[in-house]
Parts: structure tokens; sequence; C-alpha cells
């Protein structure tokens, strides 16, 4: 599999960046003031990545399950603060309901997948688990984030229809399905997006690197249909459980709209103030 | 009512609704007739006293079983996509309504009743003028029977001779049958006298609280 796998040294990292070069010239020749932002995007990027390597490369030589699991903690974390971060509305809960429905899905489907499908041993191998789990949240995450967004958006905007079918005497679910369906179809979109052309516009990043590695063509391809199979499973899963916890959020067992329950995140004062500051770094 | 952290709306109101009543709620804008309506249908909820109907109080109704029988119409006409048939019907699809069905013929007099022909069914909601689409929603509340009508401003965006009609059906609509009471709010004084049995006034006294008294 490593036959013919061209290892990169720092030499040629250096010599990629050159790269860039040709862009800071050009933005300063025309003084469109890209350059700084250019480098020090670069620079975090670098140094992020280099970290990640090092803390990879440990947890590979340490091979212990807690450590891997609590890394797995870490990341769906990160993944359920992120999810929430670009919601345009909050409410008391919505970080707890964020973590559970990513955790939720994103490590059922993970687990399956290790156990179950491709059989690794020891399952916590993390060689497998750590970079199956970080895609299947990477979706999950966005298709979280649109789904709970556009639940929340559907209930303000057409918060009148919804109450109308209230007082005619709906339950809160038959007064909600609509949006309820709604958001799971906007959340799913992504995902059923790249499904559609994958391999005819895009050519997905993880067979891209299995086949630099050398890996067969044939094979990559087998791989790379097992992830998005994962990834359609859990981003639909996640969803589902965004939407249905924040359906329980805003109706109330009286069968209540509770839209007072809503806030903008400017005037938040229902999350941590830790959970405020941790801001997810770049990809 | 008192919202987090401000003075009570109302307090120490009570009234009754019997049979065939027409209690018409009175007061200045922004007394907080709207909120009454939205509390007496449990779509706000109250902060302190009880609501029954037919001697049982509210929390021992199914919610929707209680919102079947006391059905608020808001004073914006919210009306679902789709056809205006399609939103009559709608009520008969939920749980609460599976014993009854849409009867086309019924929607048809009614709308006729009010100065319109049955082809309206065929429109589309979303191209409904604002008095057509009150017109519309008026008849959704109305077709799977409820017992108590609280109706918010339900003339606002009429004319004139469409207002009378609305009034003159309602009525009927009281009168027809035992055990059917109605709740009004109106900003024309007129237009109460001519429907209301009875008067519930809110107003704000001096001192900013609010006060009813019956009439």
């Amino acid at each position: 599999m490593s036959e013919g796998y061209l290892s990169l040294g720092a030499g040629e990292v250096a010599l990629s960046a050159t790269l860039l070069l040709v862009n800071v010239g050009l933005s300063w020749l025309l003084r469109l003031g890209l350059g700084r932002r250019l480098l020090v995007a670069a620079l975090r990027m670098t140094v992020q990545l280099l970290i990640v390597g090092q803390i990879l490369r440990w947890i590979f030589a340490v091979e212990e399950p807690l450590l891997v699991i609590g890394l797995a903690m870490v990341m769906a974390t990160f993944a359920g603060i992120a999810a929430v971060g670009r919601t345009s509305r909050r409410f008391a809960g919505i970080y707890w309901d964020s973590l559970i429905s990513v955790m939720g899905s994103s490590f059922v489907v993970t687990g399956i997948a290790l156990i179950g499908i491709l059989q690794i041993h020891p399952w916590y191998e993390p060689r497998y688990l750590v970079p199956l789990l970080g895609m299947v949240l990477g979706n999950a995450l966005s298709g979280i984030t649109l789904a709970g967004d556009r639940f929340m958006d559907g209930l303000v905007d057409r918060r009148d229809s919804v109450e109308a079918l209230l007082s005619l005497g709906a339950t809160r679910w038959e007064a909600a399905l609509d949006e309820i369906r709604g958001a799971l179809r906007i959340g799913m979109i992504p995902t059923l997006n790249s499904m559609a052309v994958m391999g005819v516009v895009s050519l997905p990043g993880m067979m891209t690197g299995q086949i630099l590695a050398g890996a067969a063509p044939a094979d990559a391809v087998r791989y790379q249909i097992v992830i998005m199979f994962m990834i359609a499973s859990a981003t639909a899963l996640g969803i589902l459980g965004m939407v249905l916890l924040s359906f329980r959020s805003l109706f109330d067992a009286g069968h209540r709209l509770r839209l007072d329950r809503l806030r903008m995140p400017g005037s938040l004062s229902d999350s941590l103030p830790l959970l405020r500051r941790i801001r997810p770094g770049g990809r | 009512m008192v919202p987090a952290g401000e003075a009570w709306i109302w307090r120490d109101l009570t009234f009754d609704l019997k049979a065939r009543d027409r209690l018409a709620v009175a007061g200045p804008s922004g007394v907080g007739k709207t909120l009454l309506l939205r509390a007496v249908a449990g779509l706000d909820p109250l902060d302190e006293g009880r609501i029954a109907l037919e001697d049982r109080p509210r929390e021992s109704w199914s919610i929707p079983a209680f919102r079947s029988r006391v059905c608020y119409l808001h004073q914006r006409p919210a009306l679902l996509d789709g056809s205006v048939e399609e939103n009559l019907r709608r009520p008969f699809a939920l749980e609460v309504h599976r014993s009854r069905s849409f009867d086309e013929a019924e929607a048809v007099a009614l709308l006729e009743r009010l100065g319109r022909s049955g082809d309206l069914l065929r429109q589309r909601a979303s191209n409904l003028s604002g008095g057509e689409a009150q017109l519309v929603a008026l008849l959704r509340a109305l077709l799977p029977g409820p017992s108590i009508l609280l109706l918010d401003e339900p003339t606002a965006s009429l004319d004139a001779e469409t207002t009378q009609r609305v009034e003159a059906m309602i009525l009927e609509w009281v009168t027809a049958s035992a055990g059917r009471a109605l709740l009004w709010t109106s900003h024309d004084p007129s237009q109460l006298s001519r429907i209301a049995t009875r008067r519930l006034v809110l107003e704000r006294g001096h001192d900013g609280a609010a006060r009813h008294r019956e009439t």
C-alpha cells in the first residue's frame, strides 16, 4: 500500500508555501490588502495542523482506549458547541440539545461502523476511529446547524399559522409537523447534494488522500461509499435529535408555542460563559 | 397576567359566559384585550387564577379538546399554503376533529351568505385580499363546530357591507343551537352595541393598574 508513496519533509512543505507568495505579491502590487490576512490564515492553519499531528502521533502510539474515547469526547464537544455557534437564535439548553444530538448520532454510527462493518480490532484503533469520527462529526454539525436554525426561524416566521392550528385544536405535534419536516429537509441538503455530485463534480478528500497514499482506486472508492453512508445516517440522526429536542423546548405540555424562550445570541443569558468563549479553530 | 419584571396587566378579573351569551370585551388599544382572549384559549399562560369550561377546570381537559370547543380566532388571519378549500379542510385532518368531516355544501352556503361565491374555494389562499383571508379564517374556525368563539376584531379589514353580513351570520350561529357563546373584541363601540348582550370594559387607571367593569 505504501509502495510509491511519496513522504513529504519540511523542505517540500516550505516550498509549497511559496505558492502563497505569488498571491501576497499580487496583493501588494495591486494594494488589495489581502496579503496580511492570507499570511495569518496560512500560519494559523499550519500551526493547528502541526499540533494536531503531534497529538495524533502520541495517541496512535499509546493505544489507550480511555485516551481515544477522551479525544472523541473532546472532538464531539467542539462539534456540538460549534453547531450552535452559527444559529441566529438560541434557547436555554440549546447547547445540551446540540451536544446530545451530535454525540448520540456520531458515536452510534461510528461505533456500528467500526465494530460491525469494518470490524476493526481493537475497535478503538485510533488510526480508524479518529478520522472516521472526524468526518462524521464535521458533516453532522453542518446539518444540525441548518436544521436547528431553520426550525427556530420557521416557528418565528410562521408563528401565526402554527398558533392558528393550535387554536383549532391541533396538538403541539400536529401544529409543528410542517416546520419539523421543513427543518429536516434543509438539514439534509448538504449531504444529499454532496452525494449527488460525488465523483462527478467533486473528488472527495478522503478518497483522494487514499489514492495519493497508494491505495487502489477501487479500494478507495469502497471506503468512500462506506463513509458517505455513515455521514448520511449520522447527519439524519443528528438533525432529527436536534429538531425533536428543540421542539420539546419550544412547545410546552399545555400545547403552547413558547417563542418567549428564544433569544438572539446578543442577549445570551443561557449558556455558560465558558461555552461562549470557546471558538473552534479552522478546518 | 404579568410579563417578567413588570406590573400586572390585569388581576382579579372574573367573568362568566353562559349559553347564548355575547360578551363584548371593550377598552383602549394595549389594555390587554387580545391577551385576555389568548389566555382563555390557553395560548398564553396565566400567572394566577383559573379558567373552567362546563364547570371543569381547564387543567382537567386535554388542551386540544378544550380548544376544539373554545376556538380563538386571530386578529391577523393566518392561512396555510394551498387553496381556500385545503385551508377549510385542514382542521378536519386533526386528531381532535377526526369524528367530523368537511362539508363542502355547508362551506359554500356560508361563503354565499358572506357575499362570496363558491369559486373562492379553488383560489390560492396566498392570493386573497386581507378581508377575504379574514372571512376564510372565520369559516375555518366555524366549520368544525366549536361551542365558544373568541373573536379578536374579526371585521377589522372588511368593508361595511361584509361587516354586516359577518355580524348577522355570527349572531345567527350563536342562537342556532344551545350551548354556544361568543367573546368579541372590537374598537368600534357601535359594533359592540349591535352584537353584545353584555360588555366587559377593560381600562387602565391613572395609577397604571387595570380595572374592569361589566355593564
